[in-house]
């Protein structure tokens, strides 16, 4: 007992099992995508600064600026943030309903999991969809 | 091993801070007012694509667009700065290092925070400049 004072006793203690011990399953997937798609929207947020910054640039910044969103990579990057967006709204209401103590239950998760997933992917192909159609892709 | 130590006095400083709901309650709000603000910058991205330059500086002027862009960008990164918080402080143990990316997480929103309002403000209020 007295050797858990110090601090190598502290270390050789085992640490609780982590991510390479559990079987994959969709709630893993669910609270896994809800910190990549909010560390995505952080880069999200610093082009849509750039973006207002740009435009308060003059002509120039602004249009070379779109431009750049508008190549292949910058509209693949756009296209991971409207995935990141849809998935990390979606997944914020469900945690909400979680503050209220509403949808633990193993089927119930498992059920809102998969569907903020796929609404995630379906908000994002209905918005591009929309995008090609207006001809705001061209 | 008597103590003259009142037990509040013993309790006192060993407890929870007690800011942690406040963190939480902020990170849940700001949550519900960004879901409004993201389906409507996502429905307004859309319409800018397709606009040039005079056409986005006339969008950005309208007073609607200039206030829900500000509460867009304000919200936006105070709800980022809450939750990249978390995740530093989740896996990052090491007390110097955690400390500057606190702080830097910091430095970052403020700073984009405030470079987005006040570009907007500028395009808002700018005179013959553009």
């Amino acid at each position: 007992m007295s050797e858990a004072k110090t601090g190598a006793g502290l270390a050789e203690r085992p640490t609780s099992p982590h991510l390479q011990v559990w079987r994959w399953h969709v709630t893993m997937w669910g609270s896994i995508l809800h910190r990549v798609s909010g560390i995505a929207l952080y880069g999200g947020a610093l082009i849509l600064a750039g973006w207002v910054a740009a435009l308060a640039s003059g002509p120039g910044v602004f249009m070379t600026y779109k431009a750049l969103l508008g190549s292949i990579p910058g509209k693949l990057a756009l296209f991971v943030l409207t995935l990141a967006i849809f998935y990390h709204l979606a997944n914020g209401l469900r945690h909400l309903a979680w503050d209220f103590g509403k949808g633990f239950e193993p089927r119930t998760a498992d059920m809102t999991g998969a569907a903020v997933i796929a609404f995630a992917i379906a908000a994002s192909l209905a918005v591009w969809g929309l995008a090609f159609v207006s001809g705001a892709l061209a | 091993m008597t103590s003259y130590r009142t037990p509040l006095g013993r309790v006192r400083g060993l407890g929870a801070a007690k800011h942690g709901v406040g963190h939480f309650i902020a990170q849940r709000v700001s949550a519900i007012a960004l879901v409004l603000l993201v389906l409507w910058a996502v429905g307004s991205g859309l319409r800018l694509a397709t606009y040039d330059y005079r056409d986005t500086v006339d969008w950005l002027r309208s007073g609607p667009n200039t206030v829900l862009t500000i509460l867009l960008l304000g919200v936006g990164f105070f709800h980022m700065s809450l939750g990249l918080r978390t995740v530093i402080e989740d896996y990052i143990h090491k007390a110097p290092t955690k400390a500057v990316l606190l702080i830097l997480n910091l430095f970052a929103c403020w700073l984009g925070g405030a470079i987005g309002v006040i570009a907007v403000l500028k395009v808002a209020f700018g005179g013959g400049a553009f």
